[in-house]
């Protein structure tokens, strides 16, 4: 099987994110992760060719400083990548991000299966799955928490996770699928792995590459743009509750004035 | 905050890393809990393995790490800084692969280096005996000549993963004197073989020390590691390289008990002030971390030693001296800066001092390193 995963690098889940002159999120000056969903992702993937051999590429579009997310895929088990990266990028909303990893889909041609995370944990829009899978015309499983493939029938049977259940769905191959946390074990990289990801191939290429101009993408080409923004306010100061025996008559009374009970 | 260290390649720099997320999920999340039940972790060493982290500093031709000691000791104090009990029974199990990896025949290598390198196959260091600690040439375990290899008779003391572990580097009596002693490799679980009662210990809870009992155990004539007669030959030269060890631990702990110790100063307050802007106790933080980075010089400079082919025996003694007389000051000290709560179980600090008093004592108590150290200076 040939799987090609879509990783994102996005801030730390825990740092605290600013927006930067243009508008988009300021990504240098914050610690950079692999999306912890992306994880998942993978791990499903590398337990699939554990299973029915193939490969697993690992595909992304970001700033250069996203070769550390991409060396971390590697390092966990993947076997190449594709790093898209290019200037004209900055700024790309979800629908420009779909149609660059939709080309460097189409160029890479024969997968059997693309896999994402379901949510990216910076943007968290959730929707790149299905833009992608949309453009590229094949089957989407989005919200997957279990997964089985048959290589051979050229099928697979996932657990679609919903508001109130889950579904059981059938798709053909090739297809696109989306992972919930949780859905595995991601496991640590291994020192092996890591010193293995220093000589496995990453191929970088631009936008011109895969026959796109630089209006197509970034913030002249997205379909969306921030106008304007505002921080957070800060958080306003608790109110107390003194217990003096009606202690839970009044947490009752303020949960209800905030339509929780 | 994590320590700046410097590091001699990018391999190095990514495994430090490696070590940092691996021991932050897997050692901290449990450490509190398995010290305070003195319960085993079981698997987890199984998952160290599995990150690689138990074979680091053997050649990769045997599917170890490849790793100098000046890296390999740095992993190894990062995860003493979570849980001394795991580094130290990490360390120990580098020091039992030593005999067959410097002493072995090719053949015992390739039968024994991967699967240990790998740590498929957990070790213990069997060389102290109830009334042979520091005077390990006192040791009275027999190992008495057979057909087929050896019948080994006699008690050990004070195994660390005694009763675990899958094999022993085994230190037993073959003839008299300092000379007749042998080195075996023996097995984990073998008819005659029973393990005492863990020791009640002040710390290093969640591994277990043991006695074990040889009552006739057959070993196989392939068991013995080297000459016989060259055990402690053997034996202090695994301890060698195990003092480094036991120094890069102790530098671990007293870098944690810094660590708490700061945190706590830049958050209590006394007399309208944080307690480390009190010059008094500002001075007392600024000497433990004196004391921490001293500690860690030390041990680096010996590791860089035998890095290069040099003799570093003394300076092993040394760092095993400075670094664990470091960790009990500096773990004493922090205590102190808790004040009342730093003598409760609330914090962690109280587990750091005892832990640290074990540093001083094993793999050579303190005053056998100033020995080893003054036989050097006599002419
Ligand atoms: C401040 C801010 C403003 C924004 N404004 C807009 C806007 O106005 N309009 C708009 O449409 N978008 C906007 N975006 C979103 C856009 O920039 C997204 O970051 C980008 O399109 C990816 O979407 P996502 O992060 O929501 O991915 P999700 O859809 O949440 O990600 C799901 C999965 O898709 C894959 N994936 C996502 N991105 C990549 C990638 N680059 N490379 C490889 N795989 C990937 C990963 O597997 C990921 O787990 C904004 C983002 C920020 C931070
Ligand atoms: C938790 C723990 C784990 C251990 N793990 C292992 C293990 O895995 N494998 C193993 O083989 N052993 C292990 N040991 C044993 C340890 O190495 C010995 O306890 C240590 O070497 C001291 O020996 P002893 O206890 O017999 O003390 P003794 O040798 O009886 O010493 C008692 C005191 O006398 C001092 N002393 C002795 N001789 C001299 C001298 N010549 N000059 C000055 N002072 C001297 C000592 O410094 C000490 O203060 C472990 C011990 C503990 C507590």
């Amino acid at each position: 099987m040939k799987i090609v995963v879509c990783v994102k690098q996005v801030p730390d889940t825990w740092a605290e994110k600013k927006l930067d002159a243009s508008k988009t999120l300021d990504r240098v000056s914050v610690d950079n992760i692999l999306n912890e969903m992306d994880e998942f992702a993978l791990e499903e993937a590398l337990q699939m060719i554990a299973a029915h051999s193939g490969t697993v590429t690992v595909l992304s579009m970001g700033p250069d400083s996203a070769t550390e997310a991409i060396r971390k895929a590697l390092s966990m088990g993947a076997d190449g990548a594709i790093h898209i990266v290019d200037d004209a990028l900055k700024g790309s909303c979800a629908a420009v991000t779909s149609l660059v990893l939709a080309k460097a889909l189409e160029r890479i041609g024969d997968y059997d299966l693309v896999i994402s995370g379901s949510e990216a944990s910076d943007a968290r829009t959730s929707v790149v799955p299905a833009m992608l899978a949309e453009r590229l015309g094949i089957p989407q499983v989005t919200f997957v928490n279990k997964v089985e493939v048959d290589p051979a029938a050229k099928t697979l049977k996932a657990n679609r996770i919903t508001d109130d259940g889950y579904q059981v769905v059938e798709a053909s191959l090739p297809a696109m699928i989306s992972a919930v946390e949780k859905m595995n074990e991601p496991r640590y990289p291994s020192f092996k792995g890591i010193m293995a990801a220093k000589k496995k191939p990453v191929e970088t290429l631009s936008i011109a590459d895969l026959g796109l101009e630089a209006d197509a993408v970034g913030l002249s080409g997205s379909w969306t743009k921030v106008n304007d923004s505002a921080d957070r306010p800060p958080r306003s100061a608790g109110t107390i509750v003194e217990d003096e025996g009606n202690g839970g008559a009044a947490l009752v009374d303020f949960l209800a004035s905030k339509k929780f009970v | 905050m994590a320590v700046d260290r410097l590091l001699p390649t990018e391999e190095a720099r990514d495994l430090i890393a490696l070590t940092r997320d691996f021991a932050d999920n897997e050692l901290l999340s449990r450490v509190e809990a398995h010290e305070k039940t003195e319960t085993y972790p079981e698997g987890l060493f199984a998952s160290m393995a599995r990150v690689g982290l138990l074979g680091l500093p053997y050649p990769e031709q045997w599917g170890g790490g490849g790793q100098p000691y000046e890296v390999y000791l740095q992993v190894l104090e990062e995860l003493a800084a979570r849980w001394a009990a795991v580094a130290v029974a990490t360390s120990v199990q580098a020091l039992s692969i030593h005999p067959v990896h410097k002493f072995g025949t090719p053949a015992q290598q390739e039968q024994w280096l991967p699967e240990m390198l790998a740590g498929r196959l957990i070790g213990g260091y069997s060389l102290s005996e109830p009334q042979a600690g520091s005077d390990a040439a006192a040791l009275i375990c027999k190992a008495e000549k057979t057909e087929t290899g050896f019948r080994v008779t006699g008690t050990k003391a004070w195994i660390t993963h005694g009763g675990i572990a899958d094999y022993y580097a085994l230190f037993a009596r073959t003839g008299e004197g300092s000379r007749g002693i042998s080195c075996f490799l023996g097995p984990g679980h073998a008819e005659g073989l029973s393990f005492g009662k863990p020791e009640e210990k002040m710390g290093l809870h969640a591994i277990p020390t043991t006695n074990a009992f040889y009552d006739g155990v057959e070993f196989e004539a392939d068991r013995l590691i080297g000459a016989e007669g060259q055990g402690l030959e053997i034996a202090f030269s695994a301890l060698d390289a195990g003092r480094l060890g036991i120094a890069a631990c102790a530098t671990g702990l007293a870098q944690a008990a810094l660590d708490a110790a700061v945190d706590y100063a830049n958050e209590r307050t006394t007399f309208g002030r944080k307690i480390v802007d009190h010059q008094g106790l500002g001075f007392l933080l600024a000497d433990m971390a004196a004391a921490v980075d001293s500690a860690r010089a030390t041990y680096l400079d010996a590791a860089r030693r035998r890095d290069a082919g040099r003799p570093y025996s003394r300076n092993a003694s040394v760092a095993k001296l400075v670094c664990s007389d470091a960790a009990m000051k500096v773990t004493t000290d922090a205590v102190q800066v808790f004040g009342g709560y730093g003598y409760t179980r609330d914090f962690p600090v109280e587990r750091y001092m005892r832990e640290a008093k074990i540093m001083q004592i094993f793999e050579g108590t303190n005053q056998i390193q100033r020995l080893v150290i003054s036989r050097g200076l006599s002419r």
